[in-house]
């Protein structure tokens, strides 16, 4: 039986597909949408113990998404994704996160990071 | 030794336009100079040329009245004492009768008469009709001769009176000759001629009390002296001056040049007489006299001119010098934007290229992971081991792969000033470190002469490596395969830090060594674009710092970067 359950919202299928498959295998559920939109209709259905959004989505950004998750579920952690290199200068970073990790994405880190931010809950 | 002084670049001399610029602002600086010196000279000359044209209008003028007043004054003075003789012979024959005067002793008292009331009269004597002086009284033995077949006879014959032009008498001295006709009761005409001393004209001339140059004198109409002149020479001689015939004015002013001196002369005919008297002034010829009158003018123009020259010389140096260096700083501008133009587009194009091959990598690296994961949960997995040697040796290139987008990323981000603590130990060997493939190919080696304790600047990152990048990769362009680079740090220095690279290359000709930080200065052919020193030097420019080479053909290069410890360039 899994601990938590996590969403990523990422447009890299591959990525994303290969990272919740991974995670099964430290008892951390996942699902992932790939975009903005989508995600915050999965929301509205399911609960979610973490979110994990990356800014740069296809469609509505990564921030607006996180605004929206952010002001229909207040109590829900969200961690930000962001490319290395591309600074936050054009990005809003919106209020309320719990953290942003760089990209690539290490996966001892990230499970690091959700059990942080989950035991503080 | 020398060279290395040259291409001290910290001072900003070594220029752009040394080669082709330089005669353009000389050019220019000659146009200035001349347009100035005109506006500022030409008033002045004109001034100056005013004030000549004055002065000598004035001078001839005061001239003119000189020689005016001089003429009417002594014009008159001499009427008067010749008419006085005149009217005193005219009186003589028209009051006493001749019978009276046909006598030696009445002639002699009319003589001593004469001479006691006018003076200057030499003789006396009566001409009869037919010509023969009758009766004389005076030194000469003069009695009996006769004048019939003289002209100045039969005019006074036929017009009543004569006054003579001045000859030599006898005792050699001037005269002149007055006779007046009268006529006898039987209608006879008879003569009264007197002998007149010029002595009495010569004391009117004396008493004028003229300068040294001015002269005045008579002549007759034929250009001959009737009396002394200091300009034309003695009584009788001819005087090569254009003598004028009987004008309707009394006074004739001319100006002609006689022997390098002006001479003003004025003319004014004596009445009643063959008189011309004549006064001229000789001077200096205008330009001499207006530069000697006025040497404190002249002096003051030299001193203006000259005054004048170093001013506009010094101000347009000055201005050429300031157009000069605004032109060097705008052409450093252009160069700086088309170098940040340039790393831009390479700043863009690496991070597009590190991102795109980031996201495949990540994706890699995750399917290696699951790969793992899945060998890791299949403990009966036929050869389990090999699959986690391959899925770690996949891991470990995605990783290196990584780092180099990692520099990329951040040497792309890296394209804007930035004041951070430096490791310039680190800085070195990370900079070399982007070349390992290359040395690795080529046999280089690199030997690096640190001193151990670490060595800090604060300083710009990114631009750092950009300076060190390049002249690293000089370097190792330089050297031939299996050829030898060494990077030291010397930090006992208190203000910099200076990092030298040396190798044991070709070297550059000392011809090269003075162009090589100038922009498009390449001897790497089609390959350089000949801005890598230059970027180079303006970036250690930025930075506050400075950079320096020595060179020795075929035994090597030395490049010394001079890092300021704590740079106050701008951000």
């Amino acid at each position: 039986m899994s601990k938590f359950k996590v969403l990523f919202v990422d447009d890299e299928e591959e990525l994303v597909s290969t990272l919740v498959e991974r995670l099964k295998y430290r008892d951390i559920a996942g699902a992932y949408e790939l975009n903005g939109a989508s995600a915050i209709e999965r929301l509205r259905r399911e609960k979610f113990d973490i979110v994990i959004i990356d800014l740069k989505l296809p469609g509505i950004s990564g921030a607006e998404t996180t605004r929206v998750v952010k002001q229909e579920h207040p109590e829900l952690p969200i961690l930000l994704i962001t490319g290395h290199g591309s600074p936050l200068e054009t990005e809003e970073i919106p209020k309320g996160i719990e953290d942003i990790l760089p990209k690539p994405i290490k996966l001892d880190t990230l499970v690091e990071k959700i059990q942080t931010v989950l035991r503080q809950e | 030794m020398d060279s290395e002084q040259k291409n001290k670049v910290d001072s900003g001399e070594v220029s752009e336009e040394l080669r082709e610029g330089l005669p353009r602002y000389r050019r220019l600086r000659k146009l200035s100079v001349i347009i100035t010196l005109l506006v500022a000279l030409i008033p002045l000359a004109i001034m100056t040329i005013i004030n000549f044209y004055q002065d000598q209008e004035s001078y001839r003028a005061e001239s003119r009245y000189n020689i005016s007043r001089i003429l009417s004054n002594t014009k008159r003075t001499l009427e008067f004492v010749v008419e006085e003789r005149r009217a005193a012979i005219s009186l003589i024959i028209s009051q006493v009768t001749y019978d009276q005067l046909s006598d030696d002793d009445g002639l002699k008292t009319i003589l001593q008469n004469l001479n006691g009331s006018f003076g200057g009269f030499v003789d006396l004597g009566l001409i009869d009709s037919s010509g023969n002086q009758t009766y004389y009284v005076g030194p000469y033995e003069l009695k009996g001769k006769n004048y019939k077949n003289q002209e100045w006879f039969n005019e006074v014959l036929v017009r009543g009176a004569h006054i003579s032009d001045v000859f030599m008498g006898h005792r050699n001295l001037p005269h002149f000759v007055v006779a007046f006709r009268h006529e006898r009761k039987n209608g006879e005409p008879y003569v009264l001629r007197a002998t007149i001393d010029m002595e009495m004209i010569n004391r009117v001339f004396y008493s004028l009390d003229l300068d040294r140059n001015t002269d005045a004198f008579l002549v007759n109409q034929d250009g001959v002296l009737q009396t002394a002149s200091i300009f034309f020479g003695d009584v009788l001689s001819e005087i090569n001056v254009d003598v004028p015939k009987r004008f309707r004015h009394r006074e004739v002013i001319d100006e002609y040049e006689k022997e390098g001196k002006w001479v003003t002369s004025g003319y004014a005919f004596i009445e009643d007489t063959p008189f011309i008297l004549m006064v001229s002034k000789q001077r200096d010829n205008p330009f001499l006299h207006w530069f000697y009158q006025r040497t404190g003018l002249f002096w003051f123009l030299i001193v203006s001119a000259a005054l004048i020259l170093v001013v506009v010389m010094y101000g347009s140096s000055m201005t050429i010098k300031r157009l000069q260096e605004l032109d060097k700083r705008r052409a450093r501008m252009l160069h700086n934007v088309e170098y940040t133009n340039k790393m831009a587009t390479i700043g863009r194009m690496a991070s597009g290229v590190a991102h795109e091959i980031n996201n495949p990598l990540a994706i890699i690296n995750e399917k290696a992971g699951l790969l793992n994961d899945l060998v890791f949960h299949t403990k009966d997995l036929p050869e389990r081991d090999k699959f986690f040697d391959l899925s770690d040796s996949i891991i470990r290139s995605v990783e290196r792969c990584s780092k180099v987008t990692h520099r990329l990323l951040g040497f792309a981000r890296r394209m804007d000033a930035k004041k951070e603590t430096i490791d310039v130990k680190e800085l070195l060997e990370e900079v070399v470190g982007f070349q390992k493939t290359e040395l690795a190919h080529r046999n280089i080696q690199v030997n690096y002469n640190f001193p151990p304790e670490t060595i800090l600047v604060e300083s710009d990152r990114g631009l750092l490596q950009q300076v060190f990048l390049n002249i690293i990769n000089n370097a190792f362009a330089a050297v031939d395969v299996g050829g030898h680079v060494e990077i030291g740090i010397d930090g006992t220095d208190t203000k910099s830090v200076i990092v030298s690279v040396t190798d044991d290359g070709i070297g550059i000709s000392e011809d090269n060594l003075q162009h090589i930080f100038e922009p498009f200065y390449s001897t790497k052919g089609e390959f350089g674009t000949g801005l890598g020193l230059s970027i180079t030097r303006d970036i250690m420019q930025k930075l506050e710092g400075h950079i320096d080479v020595k060179s020795k053909p075929g035994e090597g290069t030395t490049f010394n970067v001079y890092i300021p410890r704590r740079g106050n360039f701008q951000v």
